[in-house]
């Protein structure tokens, strides 16, 4: 997991949400490239963050791409974060006993009954265990750091643009103290 | 030990690659082309992993590659464009990675888009991790000569600007290496096609 680097966070706030991550790709100590991207779009409406293994990266973007555009034509309509979350959980099941060595962050906004919208996150281990947070979820190089500040940072019903900067600046200082993330964050609000 | 280089300039891609085949402690071969031409506008400099032993692996999956790029374009009269070339390769390299035995190779991947006119250079190693950069090299040429397209690359350089920098760079390897190798194989491909340049 440490072979490339790279962190990410997603945050909940009041009817929004927030991802966000660092830029590096490296080969253990030395960086190669200052525009890798871990946060790719599902939906409108839905982000996933892929630290980790950068060749594991691409090949499960393409799978999430390739599951998620077959779920839209079998069910006529886009996929939803909650059944987003268990798609995830289930591609890395399935490889329990040789997995992708990625932690995925999953940021989206979830449609209620009533016809709104209601932010979730949540995040899988290499091996698909999900994990439901109501405030914030981490992972990569950087996670232990990201905890300290989040939990130090965050606090209930932030709006969008305070959520930006307090993602933003719970990201900056945590990747600052990994060698491995850094050299370049992006933060996407929804 | 096997290096190579590459960069974008203005219009195109310049690679170069060291030119020996080594067994042990000696140079069997000083003239070896490290750079597979795919397509008329697609180079490709291949090498091992830096401290490993050179293996047959890295001619073998090349020659897959150039082989199976030229397939697509005799079947579809129209050749991939670079940005698709990268993926397909790189894809090959993560299929091979969980196999019985994986390929240990880094590539350096050079192309023009004749249909957008940019130049793309994306550095692939044998994980299968894909990036497109500005400037990239392979190898423990790659720890002298990263930092000084830091400072010296220019993406509007002219080829003979590109062809400086590079300079620099084999230089300062030469210098500090302690296994340097002597020659090098230098490739340009831009909206012409492909040449090789002297230094």
């Amino acid at each position: 997991m440490q072979y490339n680097g790279g962190s990410v966070i997603a945050m909940v706030g009041k009817d929004c949400v927030a991802i966000a991550s660092d830029l590096r790709l490296g080969v253990q100590s030395l960086s190669i490239s200052s525009n890798f991207e871990k946060i790719f779009p599902v939906t409108d409406r839905l982000y996933i963050g892929l630290p980790g293994l950068a060749s594991d990266v691409t090949t499960l973007r393409e799978q999430f791409r390739y599951r998620v555009n077959m779920y839209t034509i079998k069910e006529e309509r886009e996929i939803e974060p909650q059944a987003f979350a268990q798609l995830v959980s289930s591609t890395l099941y399935e490889k329990r006993f040789g997995p992708y060595f990625i932690e995925p962050v999953i940021a989206g906004m979830q449609k209620t009954p009533s016809g709104s919208y209601a932010p979730f996150i949540a995040a899988t281990d290499l091996i698909g265990c999900l994990n439901f947070a109501k405030d914030f979820v981490v992972a990569g190089t950087a996670s232990e750091k990201l905890f300290g500040v989040a939990e130090g940072l965050w606090e209930p019903d932030l709006e969008a643009e305070d959520l930006f900067e307090t993602i933003s600046q719970t990201l900056l200082n945590a990747v600052d103290r990994d060698a491995f993330s850094g050299w370049g964050a992006i933060v996407h609000v929804m | 030990m096997e290096v190579s280089f590459a960069m974008t300039g203005k219009g195109y891609v310049l690679l170069a690659a060291d030119t020996t085949a080594v067994h042990s402690i000696i140079k069997v071969k000083t003239d070896v082309d490290k750079i597979k031409e795919l397509s008329p506008h697609l180079l490709m400099a291949y090498s091992g992993e830096p401290g490993a032993v050179v293996s047959r692996d890295t001619v073998q999956f090349a020659e897959y590659v150039e082989r199976n790029i030229r397939l697509y374009q005799i079947r579809h009269t129209y050749p991939l464009r670079p940005p698709s070339a990268a993926s397909w390769i790189r894809r090959s390299l993560a299929e091979s990675l969980r196999s019985r035995n994986p390929y240990s190779v880094n590539l350096l991947l050079g192309g023009y888009d004749t249909s957008t006119y940019t130049p793309h250079l994306y550095w692939m190693d044998y994980l299968g991790t894909l990036v497109e950069v500005p400037f990239a090299a392979h190898g423990y040429g790659s720890y002298f000569a990263l930092s000084l397209l830091d400072r010296y690359h220019d993406p509007e350089a002219t080829v003979e600007e590109g062809l400086a920098v590079l300079r620099r760079c084999l230089d300062e390897v030469s210098k500090r290496l302690v296994v340097s190798p002597g020659k090098y194989k230098v490739k340009i491909v831009d909206k012409d096609g492909i040449r090789e340049v002297e230094l």
